[in-house]
């Protein structure tokens, strides 16, 4: 008999290693033999810790187990939820990048390449750069961190800058709340990641990379650090990659505690070994990256989805979506939903389909009053834009951002005004105090929101200024999106900054 | 962690082991490319938190002032001068764990232990740190413990983690 528990934060976080323990207990104590493979997560955190059993039969899901419950598990006294491809959250699906998140060892190379793997880079490494680069631009892929770049753009101009040494960065900073893709991707599918990372460097001609991974993640970094031992010890990374003359290799770096390491030019600053502020743009890291050496910074799905690309051409991967955003998007639903989690499935589709069918509402059963899309620094989207299909130009239409593609839902007991001066609060906590309108105006923010809960009439009229100096003024991401969150939320929902004033009179 | 009673605290005193130890952490990292953090890491893994006496010695090792090693050594939220508690809990605060209630869960924990954030208890068990997402963020609320996650947290098991980690 064949048991698959995830290995995944999530799983681990609610009892997964319990349940492994209690696992190899009860065959011990029943003498059956089981074979237990530890996985990445389907996606399904509800579920977590889920288990799928093989008994002959194909596998079959239990969720969620707890360690007491195991003896009834192996018992058969425990109803199944059929196989996880059959789970409406998942059935909807469709997993390009992550197909194999769930279904193998992560750190099982021959299982990666039986499902498909290393077909991409093999591939590539038969391919002239140029070659590589024009058949990214053909798939569409743009930047999945949030700013939505084509990759295969940044990837040419790397490819033509003239250097001793060139660097592929992956930035695996992944801080925005609601978001969790990255860590998904690297707990459960880490050679995806290499493997992206190998043919970026085959079609760049960069032969060293780096991931900057956040310290948040400890189980990333310990599933990612023995992935590139293995990649190694077994010639997909070094001097000769899969025996093709060409040399890549990589390192593991942790990050931290500084969110604004996501943004790219503070992360090479870090990276370097920096305070972690950020640098002006131009000149583009794709130029003058890492040690000042042209550089592809990328974050993880934007990387781990290469490979893909390359197995199965561009054209198969253009096919989905929606006008300029091609391919699929690893949705992250967070926060207080019914069902949470990983969700890819190709651009286009509306907000509110996702929040109300896919998510099933709240967890706490009460109405949706806010989804937050793109992390800490996207808007709040009220009801009335639900019909907003998913895609980077539709969401900056409605004055918002998709951002790191997570969706966080807020019930009707969320206070937007907290909410609000929340995002100034982060804001001014995590500033690399580089320029003023972020450094200075995160803390007037925090100050002026706090006039407006208590009454002053004049207040809302400074905040939406300063909102707008910050936008307009500020270096980075950080400061310059900070004003999505306050404004939607000042906008969206005039009620609860209304409320303050009348309780104050 | 081998911390001796000297570097305890916010003492700066160091004895011959420690700056032995310290010797050996620079230099294992000296040749690496952007070399400081990694060195950081390792110092603060060793000794609980970054000794005062490691700046010179890697302000020496990298050609850095001893200023410059600092102001990247105090950029970083996880960088530590002093040691911490003998347990650090790091409660999430970000917007997917407030969504699910940990405003106020934080707040309880907070009120119960009698600190505030970055606060320690007075009997030296559990320091108590914000945490900006850990990546759990349809299970919330979250925390981590010593560098263990831990998801879906309510009164009653933040208050089996906290009573665990002050025995």
């Amino acid at each position: 008999m064949k048991i698959y528990l995830s290995r995944d934060a999530v799983a681990k976080a609610l009892g997964a290693e319990d349940v492994a323990v209690a696992i190899r207990d009860e065959a011990e104590a029943r003498g059956i033999t089981v074979e237990l493979i530890r996985v990445g997560s389907r996606g399904m955190t509800w579920l977590e810790p889920l288990v799928e059993i093989d008994a002959g039969q194909g596998r079959l899901a239990y969720g969620p187990v707890r360690a007491a419950d195991v003896p009834a598990l192996l018992g058969g006294e425990i109803d199944t939820l059929g196989r996880v491809e059959d789970i409406p959250f998942f059935a909807r699906q469709t997993r390009l990048t992550f197909a194999r998140c769930g279904v193998i060892d992560p750190l099982d190379l021959d299982a990666y390449e039986a499902t498909g793997g290393l077909k991409g880079l093999r591939r590539a490494l038969a391919m002239s750069g140029e070659a590589i680069v024009d058949e990214l631009k053909l798939s569409g892929l743009r930047g999945r961190g949030g700013a939505g770049f084509p990759t295969g753009i940044k990837w040419d101009t790397v490819r033509l800058a003239r250097a001793d040494q060139k660097y592929i960065v992956c930035n695996a900073d992944e801080g925005d709340s609601g978001t969790f893709a990255d860590r998904m991707i690297m707990e459960g599918d880490p050679f995806s990641l290499i493997e992206g990372m190998a043919i970026a460097g085959i079609a760049t001609g960069a032969t060293r990379g780096y991931v900057y991974l956040r310290s948040e993640y400890p189980d990333a970094i310990e599933v990612m650090q023995e992935a590139v031992r293995i990649g190694r010890a077994r010639g997909l990374l070094g001097a000769d990659v899969l025996g093709s003359g060409r040399s890549y290799d990589m390192e593991i770096r942790v990050g931290a505690g500084a969110y604004v390491c996501g943004e790219e030019t503070s992360l090479l600053n870090s990276l370097e070994g920096k305070r972690g502020v950020v640098r002006a743009k131009p000149p583009l890291p794709a130029l003058h990256g890492f040690l000042g050496k042209p550089t592809v910074v990328n974050n993880v799905i934007s990387l781990a989805t290469v490979p893909v690309i390359f197995e199965r051409g561009a054209e198969h991967f253009a096919n989905f979506g929606l006008g300029r955003s091609k391919g699929t998007i690893p949705v992250q639903i967070a926060g207080n939903v019914r069902f949470g989690g990983l969700f890819e499935t190709a651009f286009g589709l509306p907000l509110g389909e996702l929040v109300d069918d896919v998510a099933g509402g709240t967890a706490s059963g009460r109405p949706v009053k806010a989804v937050q899309v793109g992390g800490p620094l996207g808007a709040y989207f009220p009801r009335e834009k639900f019909d907003t299909p998913f895609g980077y130009e539709e969401f900056d239409g409605q004055g918002g951002l998709i951002g790191h593609a997570g969706i966080t839902v807020f019930d009707d007991t969320a206070d937007m005004l907290g909410m609000a001066r929340f995002a100034m609060e982060f804001c001014a906590v995590e500033s690399c105090g580089k320029c003023t309108p972020c450094r200075l105006g995160a803390t007037r923010g925090v100050e002026t929101i706090d006039r407006i809960a208590a009454g002053d009439p004049a207040a809302a009229a400074l905040l939406t200024d300063l909102c707008e100096t910050m936008t307009d003024g500020s270096l980075c991401a950080l400061g310059g999106f900070t004003p999505y969150p306050v404004m939607s939320a000042l906008t969206h929902f005039p009620d609860d900054f209304a409320r303050q004033k009348e309780a104050a009179e | 962690m081998s911390a001796s009673a000297a570097t305890s605290g916010a003492s700066i005193v160091a004895t011959e082991q420690d700056l032995h130890e310290i010797g050996e952490i620079v230099a294992r990292h000296a040749q690496l490319e952007g070399p400081l953090l990694p060195m950081l890491h390792a110092l603060q893994d060793m000794f609980g938190h970054v000794p005062q006496a490691a700046i010179p010695v890697i302000a020496d090792a990298l050609n850095l002032t001893r200023a410059e090693v600092h102001g990247v050594m105090s950029f970083y939220h996880d960088f530590r001068k002093a040691k911490a508690g003998r347990h650090t809990v790091k409660i999430c605060r970000a917007e997917a764990c407030q969504a699910r209630g940990a405003n106020t869960l934080a707040a309880t924990a907070l009120a119960k232990l009698g600190v505030e954030w970055h606060g320690t208890t007075t009997d030296g068990a559990i320091t108590v740190e914000p945490v900006y997402c850990l990546g759990l963020c349809a299970n919330g609320p979250n925390a981590m413990v010593d560098g263990r996650v831990v998801a879906g947290l309510d009164e009653t098991r933040l208050d089996a983690l906290l009573a665990e980690a002050r025995t």
